[in-house]
């Protein structure tokens, strides 16, 4: 039995973020993490070399795909007996793909591995129409060609031009993500003036982390582009005001609060982190720029309690606190993603409210305010975007490089993920 | 002076006629306008074995602001880049082509032998569809005369064949070009690779250029843009044509500029030197106390820091029926007199240590022309003063330079019979005549105080002329 071993984050790297349907809108999940990957390995001179394991995974992934992260493996300098699998925890996936990279690493099985995760919307899967399909499979099942000249004969014109596409909502509530959170800004009672403030101040920061080649050994370029081309390093604060709500129509008519300002769009990108054992890292001569200590999944239960779907955090955070017997103050930086400024508003707001934290969350009391100069201060998901699997790896590969600035400290992060799911982790230096 | 041509095979039908009848395409050529960036598109990086100019070339494009890939034959440039501070990647995915680029640069420095040359082929046949319209190539080698070995010496040498190849091959204004670093000049790389990757050289290609280590007092430029703040500056000729285009350029360039030409251009002159706020001198620089006036003038502002050597004059004629005085005015306005005046100033000390030469000679001095057996003479004597003179003022902390200006669109060439002029235009790899300010931003290039490095350089501004190359 081996005991457990502290978690290296030795580097990270991710191409930059693309609005869906603009650069990279030719560029598949396997080209991206492909580049990605090849970069990590190209930063930490890994070629040939036989990593323990890459974990990695999309939400929207084509059948085809079914092994992309081997496959992206295969594509890149490592050594082709490096093993790999895919996960998918919709907008969670890249953190929770270095949790498991990070635990077996922490148990003893692998020395090091990656962990990551790539989302394109633009070459997104498109199935043929439903019933389509239904036919297309009973006449592959067919015996004798009578019988598959007769499924077939069930097509109908009207099949070709309506497919299947997919799309960004909860099966369970037919509610989009957007409605989902501004149902949420509405039951916290968030303004639409403090979504629009955050939001401007996560595309200032990331626009000054630019500026100061904070990312210049976090990312490599990609297709020509080499910044975020969702951030808007000259937004103000009155362009904001002037966007239309933009999911109020079903949820809550002419009183939305979320817009496309402070909301992140749909976004093409991947991202990947390079873990290791501290001995590993030792061997090869490599830095470590922090370690990942603590992390902890949650759901809840938006269907029938008709919880707010993003609030899973809210739930997972004190759970880890407890288990690492700290208290939500006690962090140099807070990585909380910005799927909308709403979703992490209202999990600021929760925090602080005394009932919820005993009613919902269990606690004795609230968890109470954290400091906000110590949030996403290098810009998060609204100014950079959120390609789904992609943002763990940016916001582990981030955090762990501003902690090693700081020679010292923690860091927290938190991501609300889709079926409403929480995933957070701590990491320390 | 207007290159119709140009203009109707860029229009619509114009680009069909031209198609089909197979007829020359030039594209236009990118020009540098004030305030742009260096280089507008990322910059592919590929290598031979033991490159050695890797970690200056992540400094000067970290300095210039260039966004960088590498081909995969440089799996090392990744690092070496982030270490510069330089975002960086690697150029494609899975060994397919990546994006399209702006400039190809590779670093064959450390190749040692003829047997190395495949790093060549595998980085050119991988990118060659890849460079944008108006793009840049450079190929860096060391110089082959300092080379330790013959087989050294040979495949360094042999870089020129490809790069001249490539500049005709590339096609859509492409420009290419070998730059031999001396061991010990990688330092003086800068304000060359800034010249090259950047639309001032758009008329420059398949040129062989050679840095080596420093002569005299240069510096960085505070501000590249302004790259002779400070700097005075005198331009021969400089009433019209090329001349009154450097003098305009200088002065973009932050220099303080003293126009010169003869007492009968004065109108001309006086003009230029108005609308540039420049200082106008008249004088006739093939009388014989020229050099002494000129060095009385240096001293008395101070000490000058750049001299264009632009003036000169044709008398055409086949020998055979050419007069004597021809022959005479001629050399002694193209060559004497800017050897009289170059010793003059550089013995004197009028020249402040640092100074800069810059001669203009003509691709009529290394092709030879018709009926210009003085002219030839005179300018390829310019080339001989230029090489000659380099180790000696060398010494006075001065360089000296050429450009060698091929088919310009000024009123000289605006003279010459439509066929002869149209043939002049076309025969060359951009199928286009350059314009004055592609002769000057070269001149500007040579006169930059970060041009250390260059001394002894002829180097054509000539769109690769099928002419004597």
């Amino acid at each position: 039995m081996n005991t457990i071993r502290r978690v290296a984050i030795i580097g990270g790297n991710r191409i930059p973020f693309a609005r869906s349907n603009s650069v990279y809108s030719s560029a598949s999940n396997q080209e991206m993490f492909t580049a990605t990957l090849q970069g990590l390995v190209d930063r930490f001179n890994l070629h040939g070399e036989r990593l323990g394991d890459v974990v990695g995974g999309a939400v929207m992934k084509h059948s085809r795909d079914f092994n992309l992260v081997r496959e992206s493996v295969l594509s890149t300098t490592l050594s082709p007996q490096t093993p790999a699998f895919d996960i998918q925890q919709a907008c969670g996936t890249g953190l929770e793909a270095a949790m498991i990279v990070a635990n077996k690493i922490a148990l003893g099985h692998i020395e090091c591995g990656m962990a990551g995760g790539v989302d394109t919307t633009s070459d997104a899967p498109i199935g043929v129409n439903e019933k389509m399909r239904k036919i297309l499979l009973e006449a592959s099942r067919a015996k004798s060609t009578g019988q598959r000249l007769g499924s077939l004969a069930k097509m109908r014109p009207g099949m070709l031009v309506s497919p299947t596409l997919p799309r960004n909502g909860e099966p369970r509530t037919g509610y989009s993500m957007g409605e989902h959170a501004e149902l949420m800004a509405r039951e916290w009672n968030i303004s639409r003036e403090d979504q629009d403030a955050l939001a401007l101040k996560s595309h200032l920061n990331l626009a000054r982390a630019y500026k100061d080649g904070f990312f210049t050994d976090l990312m490599t370029p990609f297709k020509g582009v080499a910044v975020d081309n969702n951030l808007r390093a000259d937004l103000t604060i009155e362009k904001l005001r002037s966007l239309k709500p933009a999911f109020d129509k079903k949820v809550a008519p002419n009183q939305g609060t979320l817009t496309a300002g402070n909301s992140t769009p749909l976004t093409d990108g991947a991202s990947a982190v390079l873990l290791a054992s501290e001995e590993w890292a030792a061997a090869k001569n490599l830095p470590v720029l922090a370690y990942l200590s603590f992390s902890e999944v949650a759901a809840v239960d938006f269907f029938d309690k008709k919880e707010g779907l993003l609030m899973a955090p809210a739930y997972a955070v004190p759970r880890m606190l407890a288990r690492a017997g700290i208290s939500l103050q006690d962090f140099d930086f807070y990585e909380i993603h910005e799927a909308f400024a709403a979703q992490v508003l209202c999990t600021l707001k929760a925090w602080q409210d005394e009932a919820y934290c005993k009613e919902k969350l269990g606690l004795d009391k609230a968890l109470g305010a954290i400091d906000l100069s110590k949030l996403n201060i290098n810009g998060s998901s609204l100014a950079a975007g959120h390609p789904f699997a992609a943002t763990g790896g940016r916001i582990v590969a981030t955090l762990a490089k501003m902690l090693n600035q700081k020679g010292s400290g923690r860091g927290l992060i938190s991501i609300c993920a889709a079926g409403g799911q929480g995933v957070v982790a701590i990491l320390e230096k | 002076m207007n290159d119709g041509y140009l203009n109707f095979a860029n229009s619509a039908v114009g680009a069909k006629l031209a198609d089909a009848l197979g007829l020359p395409k030039p594209i236009v050529l990118d020009r540098y306008k004030e305030g742009q960036p260096v280089i507008k598109g990322s910059v592919l990086v590929g290598g031979g074995d033991d490159a050695k100019l890797l970690p200056v070339l992540a400094k000067i494009f970290k300095s210039i602001g260039a966004q960088t890939v590498a081909h995969r034959q440089l799996p090392q440039w990744l690092p070496l880049a982030n270490g510069a501070g330089l975002m960086s990647g690697r150029w494609g995915v899975d060994d397919q082509p990546g994006e399209k680029v702006k400039a190809l640069v590779f670093d064959a420095t450390g190749m040692t032998d003829s047997t190395q040359s495949d790093a060549l082929y595998e980085f050119f046949h991988d990118a060659a569809r890849s460079v944008l319209p108006c793009g840049r190539v450079i190929v860096f080698g060391r110089p082959p005369e300092q080379c330790a070995n013959p087989r050294q010496a040979t495949i360094q040498r042999a870089l020129e064949g490809l790069t001249r190849s490539l500049a005709k091959e590339l096609k859509r204004a492409i420009a290419v070009q070998l730059v031999y670093v001396a061991e010990g000049a990688e330092d003086q790389l800068e304000s060359t690779v800034r010249f090259l990757l950047s639309p001032r050289s758009t008329y420059v290609s398949a040129q062989v250029i050679r840095v080596g280590t420093p002569v005299g007092a240069g510096g960085t430029p505070l501000n590249w843009d302004k790259s002779l703040a400070g700097k005075k500056v005198l331009v021969t000729g400089a009433s019209r044509g090329i001349g009154a285009s450097i003098a305009e350029i200088m002065v973009r360039e932050g220099a303080t500029v003293i126009c010169l030409d003869v007492p009968q251009a004065q109108p001309g002159l006086n003009e230029i030197a108005a609308k540039l706020g420049a200082t106008a001198i008249e004088l006739d620089i093939g009388a014989a106390d020229a050099p002494q006036k000129l060095v009385d003038a240096a001293k008395a502002d101070g000490g000058w820091d750049v001299i264009v050597h632009n003036a000169g004059i044709t008398r055409d004629k086949t020998i055979a029926n050419m007069k004597p005085h021809f022959w005479q005015m001629v050399m002694n306005v193209n060559l004497s007199t800017q050897e009289r005046i170059n010793d003059a100033l550089v013995e004197s000390g009028a020249l402040k240590s640092g100074a800069r030469i810059v001669c203009v000679s003509s691709i009529s001095g290394i092709a030879g022309n018709n009926g210009q057996t003085n002219y030839a003479l005179s300018k390829a004597g310019v080339i001989g003063m230029v090489q000659s003179t380099a180790p000696v003022f060398a010494k006075h902390g001065v360089t000296i330079n050429a450009v060698a200006p091929g088919f310009i669109e000024t009123q000289m060439t605006a003279a010459i019979p439509f066929a002869m002029r149209e043939a002049g235009r076309r025969m060359n790899s951009m199928s286009q005549g350059g314009l004055p300010v592609d002769v000057a931003e070269a001149i500007v290039w040579f006169a930059n105080p970060a041009s250390s490095g260059l001394t002894g350089n002829v180097v054509r501004v000539c769109g690769q002329s099928l002419i004597g190359a």
